[in-house]
């Protein structure tokens, strides 16, 4: 795909919609621009004040002379149907076919694409369609509504008269016809109108049905290009290693031997990685083998996993700052003589997307050109600036298509590397990591020991709930070295955030435990934060909701155990004000079969999560667990209510993979470390699910007006206590430690 | 100088014969379609057919295919088998990321083409080299099934 940036800027300051900012204008090389300025929803009002002081566009759509439209867009393709769903907002009210829509990715620049509900350009947070929906639905509707009235002035008619189809302006009374290609120029001329229609649910005739992906074709015959795909002229290939402990740093290198191989043009050294340059990967990966290399390990050359854990545990056991604290829940606990306590411990998790993380950079003296599949352009842009010491008008970032982000692609370290690793090579260099460095040097989902109480009234119900949460913080980290400290980040933050922040809450990580569907009138959430040294943490699919997910809803199950009542009519009585996430729970339940017999050996699990803006879910999954102790998935039913429904095939999908991403991790997904060095390498030791291994899935999407809510991390977190519930259910196990592994091996 | 017949054309390269013929596509060739996921052997993106067979290209040095036809993922449509398979994926929106597909694909067809109504036993044995961590399975599962149909009824 092409990148490209309108070449003038939209001349007017049209007519502002009076809820929303549209801008329209004459397209470069003919045709109808409408600019889009995409604002978070709870600042609209803010915005509306600020009108008189300027406007910026930060998308675009371009409906060109030959009736071609073409969104340009900040978001980016990383397998989550983006490139799908918002063209079909726009033609879904512009009334073209969405085979008419065509996509391009944004150039890095905050000012223009920046993400409404953070204020920065990325793609995560399964914000994507949140963010968008009404904004790019107005657009599309503006623009029809400005060809509808180009064609009725031509005519001389009443535009109310006429109606658009299909990329036609239609007067049905006199049967006169136009296309949009013909109209562009007229159109780019009118003022774009005060306010439109949107249409209604039952008018849809593009959002909520399961058209194809876009992307699909050019993925499925080899063409996509990915970042690792691009092909500069003069192309030569890294391939790099970093200190393999935590903070260490290069200590002596012999180059002598890697230097005579064929096809190696280049050693680089940097100050913690070495980096070889060959004419193509092979050469480069047979030269990084052959160096003769120390390194200086650092602080950090003696850690070990154990280290960490009790350092979690010990935190767990201090008092935290309080993220929520409804009625007296630690006076209850203190007096209940029916008291229920666990701790839960998650471990680190690697992001390994199939596309190993890679970049590839070209320095020159006056500029820079990079390639790479990221989810944060201006992150990105900023980190080649600070390395190659350019300013950041001179980076030029390329987007690609994304070969799985999951968060990895959120953090900007591996295009630091690349650009640190690019500056001392006089050609563009693709610096393509191995799977073993790709996996050694990820940034992890940090690991978190949950401590966690409940008191059960006379009905075995949850009076109290208490819940400290311990680990790192990864949103102080990117705070501190990401996020721009400007105005448009702390609004996007949102008062309550704002607060949240300032008392030293990390808001993610007690995401899903503070705000549970249940109704639990005493509940007190807490948060202990405590770094591991060294180690990099970030975000991973699911984020907070994925850990706290885990805790809250084994720890639900251990009470209807406890209380010796079934799961779902446990947590059922507890969601008298919550009848989204019944409805969900219900759904899941009867589709499963739930309450109808098992064979032996096998159990059914079942999970509930209310977040990610809005959306609802449930799962059941059934396991089998063998008599050596190894657990198979064989089924999960979903049932989710994520709001209106854009593309039902493309939630589906998400679902299906956030289930696997999420069983991988919780039968197999451990990051371990030893003497300061991560112990797995690649998928031998860093299992993911394998097809033999992967569950039968069956969504069930719960109808829904609401306003859309996120469909990419939900599907993860709910199905590791699914999962865990269904082993106990199997076993009379509870797995309070992830991963699940070797367990339940008999002894 | 070694000559591969590379989807139909013969081409020259000047490499040692130990290199992995993945590395020989993708940065020679140029034939970007083939994917590195683990370079061991693990994972199956590097998928191609060697005389119709799928082969790990990471793990396959260039000598070990020399005269024997090879086929990638831009040529694979091509096949019967590869044009039904590729046709199944659309319909049943198989794709996300994509990065893992190419060797998908490239496993379905040469499975379709070896077994023409693959049991979910067969699908199982013949797709378990080949990971997708987008969690496609149970789609690919569907497709290969839709695909033999197809296949199977030209
Ligand atoms: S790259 Fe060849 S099997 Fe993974
Ligand atoms: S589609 Fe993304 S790895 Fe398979």
């Amino acid at each position: 795909m092409s990148e490209q940036t309108p070449s003038t800027p939209p001349r007017t300051a049209a007519t502002v919609s009076r809820r929303r900012f549209l801008q329209a204008s004459a397209a470069a090389g003919g045709g109808l621009l409408i600019g889009v300025a995409l604002r978070g929803r709870e600042h609209v009002a803010m915005a509306a004040t600020r009108a008189e002081a300027g406007f910026s566009p930060n998308a675009f759509i371009r409906i060109d002379r030959a009736g071609d439209v073409t969104l340009i867009m900040h978001k980016v393709e990383m397998g989550q149907g983006t490139y799908t769903a918002m063209p079909m907002l726009i033609a879904e009210e512009l009334e073209v076919d969405l085979d008419k829509v065509r996509l391009e990715h944004a150039p890095a620049n905050d000012d223009l694409y920046a993400e409404p509900l953070f204020g920065v350009q990325e793609t995560g947070g399964s914000t994507s369609v949140r963010g968008n929906f009404d904004l790019l639905r107005e657009a599309g509707a503006s623009a029809r509504a400005m060809l509808v009235a180009a064609a009725a002035n031509g005519w001389d008619v009443d535009p109310t008269t006429c109606h658009a189809t299909h990329g036609e302006v239609v007067h049905a009374a006199s049967g006169r016809r136009a296309r949009y290609g013909d109209l562009v120029d007229a159109a780019a001329r009118l003022p774009i109108p005060d306010d439109v229609v949107l249409k209604q649910p039952a008018q849809f005739r593009l959002i909520g049905t399961p058209v194809a992906r876009l992307d699909g074709p050019e993925k499925v015959n080899g063409s996509a290009t990915f970042g690792i795909d691009v092909r500069p002229p003069g192309l030569v290939f890294a391939a790099v290693c970093a200190c393999p402990v935590f903070g260490g740093t290069l200590g002596s290198l012999d180059d002598r031997r890697a230097q005579a191989i064929p096809g190696v043009r280049q050693v680089v050294r940097l100050a913690d990685a070495v980096a070889v340059i060959g004419e193509h990967t092979w050469a480069a990966q047979q030269g990084l083998a052959a160096l003769d290399l120390r390194w200086q390990e650092g602080p950090n050359a003696r850690l070990t996993t154990a280290d960490i854990f009790a350092a979690l545990t010990a935190a767990s056991t201090r008092s935290g700052v309080t993220a929520r604290n409804d009625g007296d829940a630690t006076g209850i606990l203190a007096r209940s003589n029916r008291k229920l306590e666990a701790v839960y411990e998650q471990p680190f998790l690697a992001h390994a997307p199939m596309e190993p993380v890679n970049c590839t950079v070209h320095v020159r003296s006056d500029g820079c050109d990079v390639w790479v599949g990221t989810q944060v352009p201006t992150f990105a842009r900023t980190a080649v600036a600070n390395a190659t010491g350019l300013p950041a008008e001179r980076v030029r970032i390329h987007n690609h298509l994304l070969g799985g982000g999951f968060g990895r692609r959120l953090e900007i370290d591996f295009i630091a590397r690349a650009a640190a690793i690019a500056a001392q090579v006089p050609a563009p260099v693709q610096v393509l990591w191995s799977r073993e460095e790709d996996v050694r040097q990820d940034m992890y989902r940090p690991a978190y020991v949950d401590r966690i109480a409940a008191a059960l009234d006379e009905h075995d119900r949850p009076a109290a709930w208490s819940h400290r949460i311990a680990g790192s913080s990864v949103v102080a980290r990117v705070g501190r070295d990401l996020m721009p400290k400007t105005f448009k980040v702390l609004r996007a933050a949102g008062l309550s955030g704002l607060v949240s922040m300032i008392r030293g809450v990390d808001i993610d990580a007690v995401d899903g435990a503070t705000d549970l569907p249940y109704d639990i009138p005493n509940l007190r959430v807490e948060w202990v934060r405590e770094e591991p040294p060294g180690i990099p943490t970030a975000f991973w699919r699911g984020v907070g909701p994925t850990r706290n997910a885990f805790v809250v809803e084994s720890f639900i199950d251990e009470l209807a155990a406890a209380a010796r009542q079934d799961p779902v009519d446990y947590r059922r009585a507890l969601l008298a004000s919550a009848p989204r996430a019944r409805a969900v729970l219900d759904t899941a339940a009867r589709a499963s079969g739930w309450g109808t017999p098992v064979p032996r050996g096998r159990g059914r699990g079942v999970a509930l999560l209310r977040g990610f803006g809005g959306t609802h879910i449930a799962q059941v999954a059934e396991v089998e667990v063998g008599t050596d102790g190894a657990v198979r998935v064989q089924r999960v039913v979903c049932a989710v209510d994520c709001g209106l429904v854009i593309n039902p095939d493309l939630v589906k999908a998400q679902m299906e993979g956030g289930i696997v991403f999420g069983i991988s991790a919780v039968l197999y997904g451990e990051i371990t470390l030893k003497n300061g060095r991560v112990e797995q390498g690649n998928f031998s030791d860093y299992p993911i699910l394998r097809i033999d291994q992967s569950p039968r899935i069956e969504v069930h999407l719960v109808p829904s007006t609401a306003p859309p809510g996120g469909v990419g991390e939900p599907g993860t977190s709910v199905i590791m206590p699914a999962v865990t519930n269904a082993i106990f259910a199997a076993t009379g196990k509870r797995i309070r430690r992830l991963p699940v592994k070797d367990q339940l091996r008999p002894v | 100088m070694i000559t591969l017949e590379i989807n139909g054309s013969a081409r020259e390269f000047a490499v040692s014969p130990d290199m992995p013929l993945l590395w020989l596509l993708r940065d020679l060739a140029r034939l970007t379609g083939t994917k590195f996921g683990c370079g061991i052997g693990l994972c199956g993106a590097c998928t191609v057919h060697a005389n119709g067979e799928p082969i790990r290209a990471c793990i396959t040095p260039v000598s070990a295919v020399a005269g024997r036809k090879l086929t990638t993922i831009e040529a694979v449509g091509g096949t019967p088998t590869g044009q039904a398979v590729q046709q199944a994926w659309l319909e049943l929106g198989v794709v996300q990321c994509g990065y893992c597909q190419s060797g998908q694909i490239m496993s379905a067809a040469a499975l379709l083409a070896r077994n023409p109504q693959p049991a979910d036993a067969d699908i199982d044995a013949a797709m378990a080299g080949n990971l997708c961590r987008c969690g496609t399975y149970d789609r690919i599962r569907a497709a290969i099934k839709r695909a033999a149909v197809r296949a199977g009824s030209r």
